[in-house]
């Protein structure tokens, strides 16, 4: 799958995007983040705190526990600030 | 009528308004400014990061949701994106009707709306080049849903 980061996710994780085949055992986009912090060093900053991480999946809002389903693109970023 | 745009550059918020006051009783509209400080010190810029693809389909979905709900004639929403400086122009939100109530309320649901559900995400740029990410203010989430 594709993964995008944004704002200072991208920062902290040091790119806007990568691509990645997480284990069979990741089926929501909680368990994403426990499988990509366990890389450690910006990831491991990037995702410190769950309560200010916001996903979207295919390009809709979704709740960190959603299903991930078949997702070809997954996104991970902080509270949206626009207007 | 219905206008989404998100872009670096600048709009003209009177070709615009003068495009959406064709057929219609009255034209709303509301234009977000870049503050010259934030916090008490002085703003350099702000930097606007936006999730391409996404946007755009946010937006057309807000749109879709203040047309099914208010009498519009013409809806605009343009979002500039990048590095913009005090003064500068960052979203136009504008809306036209018969009568001024439908275009009030829905000038004022987009905006509320655009700012908890559209995915931007603003920098602020001070003068000593030090820079830090925007928090998301639990004002605007309470703004966003009294409309529901």
């Amino acid at each position: 799958m594709r993964i995008l980061y944004f704002a200072w996710l991208r920062e902290k994780i040091g790119q806007g995007e990568e691509v990645f085949t997480p284990p069979a055992s990741v089926t929501t986009p909680r368990q994403l983040i426990a499988c990509l912090r366990q890389r450690g060093g910006g990831y491991a900053a990037a995702f410190a705190n769950e309560a200010l991480i916001r996903c979207a999946i295919g390009q809709e809002f979704q709740p960190l526990d959603a299903p991930l389903g078949a997702a070809g693109e997954i996104a991970f970023f902080p509270p949206v600030t626009g207007g | 009528m219905r206008k989404i745009a998100v872009q670096p550059g600048d709009f003209d918020a009177n070709a615009e308004l003068a495009a959406l006051s064709a057929n219609a009783g009255g034209v709303a509209s509301f234009i977000g400014v870049v503050r010259g400080d934030a916090g008490g010190r002085a703003l350099a810029a702000l930097r606007l990061e936006h999730y391409p693809g996404m946007t755009e389909k946010a937006l057309e979905r807000l749109a879709e949701a203040a047309e099914a709900r208010w009498a519009l004639s013409g809806c605009t929403i343009i979002h500039r994106i990048g590095r913009l400086t005090p003064g500068q122009n960052i979203v136009l939100v504008a809306t036209s009707s018969r009568h001024r109530a439908d275009a009030l309320a829905a000038t004022a649901y987009l905006i509320d709306q655009l700012k908890t559900s559209a995915p931007f995400w603003k920098a602020e740029e001070f003068a000593d080049g030090t820079a830090h990410w925007v928090e998301a203010r639990e004002s605007d989430e309470t703004a966003a849903k009294a409309w529901l």
